[in-house]
């Protein structure tokens, strides 16, 4: 099963079973994601008096967070491509940019809230606010716990260097980084697109 | 918040609950600094990551709540044993059919099929642990932790009290303020996170660590039965997860998911709650059935009937499970086309369920049964879940629901689908694989009295509520007129109600005089059975199998023990490999509790400064490279000697 060319990540038993549970895991987010999704359907509309989505989405600042997020996949990808050539100095240096560019994805939305709350919008206004804020907290404090993880791999990479262990722990939280992309796609696409035409 | 309305106080019986409480929490402290035994419980129990362990530990969790939840039971039994009494008033009677509800569900169905699931899952699939031992301890203490918060409500402040459903509006601050429904929302969710691991665990461990030659159709069938609930526990509980996080921003954060006048919709809860909640009755359902059909297929000494059509009817229940929910609220506003539709793919569950009910009674055709206690359950199983069944699929018609809704029709109904299908089976699962967990069987004689008593107190109790039910008593009714013509049969019911305690009693001495005096003398294979649990010593040693075992086919053990192969060579032992114990789950899963118990109390300052704890326990864990140890060649032999003699 295990071959020379087989990728470092998936070498030992114990990674590949890590790396399966954690697809599974990622399943699991997919249902817990939709659920937001759909509970956001239901109460979108709701506003009760308050603000609706087009009245305080600023579609430009969502693209630009949009930007840092999806170029913060790639770089992330870039990082697991040097992991598997075995250079650890390239590889820190990519996951750090994507770090970086995570928390200024973090940054914009935090803003994006504050203004929010500015504009009469808070968490407690209405059932659309409540989900809204919800899902995209959710999604926020994912990577917020994303952020933290990932740098304490950092720690870990730098100080072990890449090694079977080393190298799953960071497959699996690259693909948790990316699985955050794509809910951010439908975000993007399902709230804010589709907010703005009403 | 002065003391007294932190505790719970004013009634004499929550009053001798929290003296008892208090005295035997003091009593097992003292017990145990006397006996000189933390450092023993820390180092074998509690940073155990031994799958056994943890489920013995799960199993024990699971009788415990079984008796705080029996209790529940029998408080509402005596309330309406008669016309207008006034044992407990309707506030205290809402409290309990809540807690009852909840913690027979959550934390006495799930924990002892999720205890038994833990014992006997990797033993019969050739495994030495889960896939993530580690992950297996948390999910324990999780799920440990959610069901002590959980049960604290009622000595400190104040209980639950909108039923287990807890439905929108009733269950939201303006009608249920206190909180009461914030231990509801915190500690179901911690031990979901909890169960939600051991899912994932599950999957992975049933995928990836079957024996060499284990194929998909060559497996047990209860590890199917457990992988396909796992697979329905990884799809479901995210779906509580959020309902239960609503519930929380709206209970202590003001939010409007499920409040009108804002723009809420309770619907919306009673949806989410019911995605998750049906398929659950068929998560602590499946294994149940998977016990029944290896009990049924060992003592009838015949393979099991239909293996296949098993598979497939447990994957279809499976998937349907997913796809009735609606059927709880037939009567809140839906068109007839949707009600039509959730009639039709609930009737359509008979039909598997109709498959392995027929199988079973296949499996002992012509079979030589030995009527041994762990068979006794299962062949009270069958009539008395198909009556639950059967009262199933009259109130899946959604128009004759009309008539018996949320009558004691319908709790008698689930309670014949749940009992029998689930507490027969973890009775039966008990006797059964006894031996395997401790090296002694339950004594047979004494497991009479809790058969009989049990089953016959369980149908006099529950039967005359399918009457009560037709006849209009709706359910959570805390008393009644005597010109209802009902206390008869509320009567007799709670006769049958104790008659049922005095089985459960019974289960108890029979654990203790069997600790006591049962002979230790029952070797690797008590039952003559079929799967690979059977092939290793009795009590299973922590490593599991000496040589991994390999398999032809399926119940290949039987026919392995007809050709004398079981032994095994000593050139071919090897050094086992064993994960460490470690510290971090319990240590993970208080410090959920405290954050959760701060958060009940909506203490927002302390919960934030102590979920410090959490990422400390997290951290902690990622940077611990601990690799285990390796168990020596000798080692091995001297413990497989013991019990197999000398090794060629």
């Amino acid at each position: 099963m295990t071959q020379a060319n087989t990728p470092l990540e998936y070498r030992s038993h114990q990674s590949q079973m890590n790396i399966l549970g954690f697809w599974i895991f990622l399943g699991a987010e997919i249902v817990l994601f939709s659920t937001l999704f759909a509970s956001y359907f239901v109460l979108e509309h709701n506003t009760a008096g308050g603000p609706a989505g087009q009245d305080i989405f600023i579609l430009k600042d969502v693209l630009i967070e949009t930007f840092l997020l999806l170029t913060s996949s790639f770089t992330a990808g870039l990082a697991i491509h040097f992991m598997r050539n075995n250079a650890k100095n390239d590889m820190i240096v990519w996951t750090i940019v994507t770090l970086l560019l995570g928390a200024g994805f973090l940054y914009m939305e935090i803003n994006e809230f504050i203004h929010y709350v500015h504009e009469g919008a808070t968490i407690q206004t209405s059932g659309f606010t409540a989900a809204f804020f919800t899902l995209l907290g959710t999604h926020g404090a994912h990577v917020t716990f994303g952020i933290i993880w990932i740098s304490l791999l950092l720690f870990q990479i730098a100080k072990r260097g890449i090694t079977e262990k080393t190298s799953s722990k960071f497959f699996i939280a690259s693909l948790y980084w990316h699985f955050l992309d794509v809910v951010w796609i439908f975000i993007f696409t399902f709230v804010y697109l589709k907010g703005m035409v009403g | 918040m002065s003391l007294d309305e932190f505790f719970v106080t004013g009634d004499p019986l929550i009053l001798g609950s929290q003296i008892a409480i208090g005295l035997t929490m003091v009593g097992l402290v003292a017990l145990i600094t006397y006996l000189k035994r933390w450092k023993w419980l820390w180092r074998e129990w509690f940073t155990t990551v031994d799958h056994k362990k943890i489920g013995i530990m799960y199993i024990l969790a699971g009788v415990l709540m079984f008796f705080r939840g029996g209790v529940d039971g029998l408080l509402m039994k005596a309330q309406t044993s008669r016309p207008e009494l006034g044992f407990l008033d309707a506030q205290h009677y809402d409290e309990i059919f809540t807690t009852h509800g909840v913690i027979m569900i959550l934390f006495m169905a799930m924990p002892l099929l999720i205890g038994i699931m833990n014992v006997v899952v990797p033993l019969q699939i050739g495994a030495r642990d889960v896939a993530f031992p580690k992950l297996n301890a948390l999910s324990f203490w999780l799920f440990f932790v959610g069901a002590m918060l959980f049960n604290i409500s009622f000595v400190i402040g104040g209980s639950p009290d909108a039923g287990w459903t807890s439905y929108f509006p009733l269950a939201g601050k303006e009608f249920t303020p206190g909180v009461g429904n914030n231990y509801y929302a915190i500690a179901l969710q911690i031990a979901g996170i909890g169960t939600l691991a051991t899912g994932i665990n599950f999957v992975v461990t049933i995928i990836k660590m079957r024996a060499p030659g284990m194929s998909w159709m060559k497996m047990p069938i209860f590890t199917w039965t457990s992988f396909v609930t796992s697979i329905l526990i990884v799809a479901a509980f995210p779906i509580f997860t959020v309902a239960l996080a609503f519930m929380s921003l709206d209970r202590l954060f003001g939010t409007h998911f499920f409040t009108v006048a804002a723009g809420g919709d309770p619907m919306l809860w009673l949806n989410l709650f019911w995605l998750w909640g049906h398929p659950e009755v068929y998560i602590v359902v499946l294994p149940a059935f998977g016990m029944f059909s290896e009990v049924i297929a060992t003592f009838s000494r015949k393979n099991l009937f239909g293996y296949k059509s098993m598979v497939y009817a447990v994957a279809g229940i499976a998937f349907l499970s997913m796809l009735v929910w609606v059927h709880h609220f037939y009567t809140m506003g839906n068109s007839a086309a949707v009600n039509s539709i959730f009639s039709l793919t609930t009737i359509m569950i008979a039909i598997p369920t109709g498959v392995k009910i027929f199988n079973w009674l296949f499996t002992m055709r012509k079979g030589r049964i030995e009527f041994s206690n762990a068979m006794l359950w299962s062949l009270a199983f069958i009539p008395c879940f198909t009556i639950g069944g059967v009262t199933g699929v009259m109130l899946a018609m959604a128009a004759a629901d009309y008539q018996y809704h949320n009558t004691m029709f319908l709790v008698a109904h689930f309670h014949y689908v749940l009992i029998p299908g689930v507490v027969f089976a973890v009775f039966a699962g008990l006797y059964y694989w006894w031996p395997k967990m401790f090296g002694f069987k339950l004594n047979e004689k004494i497991g009479k009295w809790h058969f009989w008593l049990f089953v016959i107190g369980f149908n006099m109790t529950f039967m005359p509520m399918f009457f009560v039910g037709l006849d209009g008593m709706s359910r959570r009714m805390y008393t009644y007129s005597e010109s209802t013509g009902w206390a008869p049969w509320l009567g007799f019911s709670a006769v049958g109600s104790v008659v049922m305690a005095a089985g459960f009693a019974a289960l108890c001495y029979n654990i203790y005089w069997s600790f006591r005096y049962a002979s230790r003398d029952v070797g690797s294979d008590p039952w003559n059975g079929r799967t690979l649990e059977w092939a290793t010593a009795s009590p299973a040693p922590h490593y599991n199998f000496a040589v991994v075992p390999e398999v032809d086919r399926i119940d290949d053990f039987w026919y392995k023990k007809k050709e004398g192969k079981t032994g095994i060579k000593k050139s071919d032992l090897k050094p086992v490999h064993m994960p460490s114990n470690s510290w971090t789950p319990i240590f993970l899963g208080v410090a959920f509790g405290i954050v959760g118990f701060f958060l009940v109390f909506e203490w927002f300052t302390l919960a934030v400064i102590s979920s410090i704890l959490i990422v400390i326990g997290l951290v902690a864990n990622s940077f611990d490279y601990d690799d285990g140890y390796h168990i020596p060649v000798d080692e091995l032999e001297e413990e497989e000697r013991e019990w197999r003699g000398e090794l060629k």
